[in-house]
């Protein structure tokens, strides 16, 4: 579904990535890890298109076709999905009139009818009890005055209105009560399916102990620098990233 | 080489006024001016204040940005009385769906009988005030010309000068009128320019409830002046809204004026949409005359190409525990010019006052222009005033979170647009106005075609 080679990504003329692999299949639910400013961040907005941004290397493929040369637009209705960190508020659009008009943008974009809005209340009705999402939400502009997890909230809200094919959590857990994270875990495990993959950025284990993945990566500056399974998380939740990093300098340091 | 083209200007400017002083001269010979004898000596004094001052320029503080000597330059006439009366037809485009109460039509100024439709609502008088100068006389000696004064404004002295037709409605106290009233000022546009100088009149009384939508649009595409002023009494308890909706064409010179007077615990809302004109100066200047009152004044202008648009505020505070806001938005694109002067007046008495101001601009090119001017004169110890003023471009977050989710940048930017504006929509309250408004802001934006069918 993604494969992403040997990536390197600079931000206003500073590397920030500097040669990520990583291989996403269907059904798989990756988790990246890594302390701050390790590039989990920019791996995120990369994949979702964000301007500033410059790949200096590499390629990304999404399902055998050249992401990186694709609009954001066009990646979200290819089926790409961003959780923003920082879920930007938009005052005076309201939030239905927005995710009606984002999910008939994908349907149109595959052909498909667009969704009237008897149809479309029927999809949000369903979708709000799953995330317990409340009306208030919905009729208020985007994002505008939200608390963090109410905004949070929102995001998988969207995410399972638009069904994408690649989700990414760009920290999704930061600034969540444990019920919230209950909620949005449930919301992310309800969208769990052998033909869609999930990629959770988090800087925590915590949101690990309720969407359990089949892979986790640290990301120590810039690099992938270890990989294994959902033990990893917890190895690293109990001796940190230090352990990880002292580890990568030494290796480094055994290199040369 | 700068001496001579300061007095080149000079001299045309001069030339404009000598041009006005002869058309009062031929109309009060012509009689046209004398069909109402008592408003001679107003006309004069008006049109002695013109020849003293003349027309505004840049070095005159309530005119630095707006530079009207396109207007003093050309030469304006009334528009000849047409041959034949316009067909309903040709005003259809211009009517509001869902409005179906009373409307006066103006033809380059002058009351079109057959396009209109006076009604008969209880409580209510409406008429042309050509008719209303000798019908009725005794209100109009007391109420035209006592509170917009020539000498705030060259501009109004001009159109007292020339008066001639233009709406007179009077409320009586109690009324409650359910349907807008809708005063159409159609230019012609036809030829060689033309000028109109449209003068309203509109009392209500006690207690009363009404909605009023001023509306000056084009039918050709010629260049012509428009120069009106309304003077407005909101009495006591009153609440009254007030739309003023600029969509002439792209070479109308459209300068107004709200003169409002309001009563004891009177609400006055002001809504101004400009989008039309290539030279626009709306004044607003309300006057909170009794305790208690509360006025909104709130507009939305949206410049593009070469427009010029200038918004005037003097809100005055004369009374106690009155409430003004003010709040502001342009889009301005192209190498358009935007203006925003907002003045507020407290006035010794008028302890309490609460006054608020706000103006916040998208520039959405480069080369698109604001003048943002806040300016308080407080006299009074125990108030509270504030204004603040932003300019900015297009959210980028925003757009970029929009495509995230599958809109197409251009959606996603007219999407942003069409919000911005929709905070000033959603304050107007008369729902056929509203939706009709938002119809045409919405095509005046930038790809704006893209929102519809969205919803």
């Amino acid at each position: 579904m993604l494969e992403i080679r040997n990536l390197h990504v600079t931000v206003n003329n500073r590397k920030i990535l500097k040669g990520v692999n990583l291989s996403v299949k269907p059904g798989e639910v990756h988790s990246i890890m890594g302390p701050n400013g390790s590039g989990k961040s920019t791996l995120a907005h990369v994949l979702a298109g964000r301007d500033g941004y410059a790949v200096t290397e590499g390629t990304i493929l999404y399902r055998g076709k050249d992401l990186l040369a694709m609009a954001p637009e066009e990646r979200a209705c290819e089926g790409v999905f961003l959780a923003f960190q920082y879920p930007v508020e938009i005052p005076g659009i309201n939030g239905t009139y927005f995710l009606k008009a984002a999910l008939n943008a994908i349907r149109k974009y595959h052909g498909q009818e667009e969704l009237d809005a008897m149809d479309f209340l029927a999809l949000v009705k369903q979708k709000m009890k799953l995330l317990d999402v409340d009306d208030r939400l919905l009729n208020r502009s985007v994002n505008e005055g939200f608390s963090g997890g109410e905004k949070k909230r929102n995001e998988i809200f969207q995410m399972a209105i638009l069904q994408p094919s690649l989700a990414v959590l760009d920290e999704t857990d930061s600034g969540l009560d444990i019920d919230a994270l209950k909620v949005v875990a449930g919301g992310v495990n309800a969208l769990r399916s052998p033909d869609r993959a999930i990629v959770v950025v988090t800087h925590y284990q915590r949101l690990l102990n309720y969407i359990v993945p089949d892979f986790v990566h640290v990301l120590v500056d810039g690099r992938i620098v270890k990989s294994g399974g959902k033990e990893l998380a917890l190895e690293l939740e109990s001796q940190g990233y230090a352990a990880v990093e002292a580890e990568c300098r030494a290796l480094a340091a055994a290199s040369i | 080489m700068t001496t001579t083209l300061v007095s080149a200007s000079q001299t045309r400017a001069a030339a404009g006024l000598a041009r006005y002083l002869q058309r009062f001269a031929e109309a009060e010979r012509a009689g046209t001016a004398t069909s109402a004898a008592w408003l001679m000596p107003l006309r004069r004094a008006a049109m002695d204040r013109f020849a003293a001052v003349g027309f505004p320029t840049t070095r005159d503080e309530d005119w630095r940005f707006t530079n009207v000597s396109p207007i003093a330059q050309t030469e304006f006439r009334a528009a000849p009385t047409a041959p034949a009366p316009l067909p309903a037809e040709a005003i259809a485009p211009f009517l509001f769906p869902g409005l179906e109460g009373v409307r006066l039509v103006f033809v380059d100024g002058r009351f079109a009988p057959h396009l209109s439709s006076t009604g008969a609502a209880a409580g209510l008088v409406v008429r042309s005030l050509a008719e209303a100068l000798t019908a009725e006389r005794s209100v109009l000696q007391l109420h035209l010309g006592r509170y917009a004064e020539p000498q705030h404004d060259p501009f109004c002295a001009l159109n007292t000068a020339f008066l001639e037709d233009g709406a007179y409605v009077s409320i009586s106290a109690g009324t409650l009128l359910e349907d807008p009233i809708h005063l159409l000022y159609v230019s012609t546009a036809a030829g060689a320019p033309t000028m109109a100088h449209p003068r309203n009149l509109i009392l209500t009384g006690e207690n009363c409830q009404a909605a009023i939508l001023e509306d000056y649009v084009s039918l050709g595409e010629g260049v012509h002046f428009t120069n009106s002023v309304t003077e407005l009494v909101v009495g006591d308890n009153g609440v009254v809204s007030h739309y003023h909706l600029e969509r002439e064409n792209r070479q109308a010179f459209h300068i107004s004026r709200l003169r409002s007077e309001q009563a004891r615990s009177s609400t006055l809302t002001s809504h101004s949409v400009l989008l039309g004109g290539a030279l626009v100066r709306r004044n607003m200047h309300p006057i909170l005359a009794g305790e208690g009152g509360e006025c909104l004044i709130n507009g939305l202008f949206m410049p593009r190409g070469r427009q010029h648009m200038d918004n005037f505020m003097r809100v005055e505070h004369a009374s106690p525990h009155c409430d003004s806001r003010q709040v502001f938005k342009g889009i301005l694109d192209g190498q358009a010019h935007g203006v925003f002067h907002g003045r507020i007046i407290v006035h010794k008495d008028a302890q309490k006052t609460d006054a608020k101001q706000t103006n916040m601009n998208l520039l959405l090119s480069e080369e698109a222009q604001i003048d943002s001017k806040p300016q308080l004169e407080i006299y009074a110890d125990d108030v509270k005033c504030t204004h603040g003023a932003t300019i900015g471009q297009i959210n980028e977050d925003a757009v970029f979170y929009l495509r995230s989710r599958g809109l197409s940048a251009a959606v996603a930017r007219a999407l942003l647009l069409f919000a911005f504006a929709g905070e000033s929509l959603k304050r107007m309250k008369v729902a056929p106005v509203r939706r009709r408004l938002e119809q045409l802001v919405s095509e005046w934006l930038p790809q704006g075609n893209l929102l519809e069918g969205m919803d």
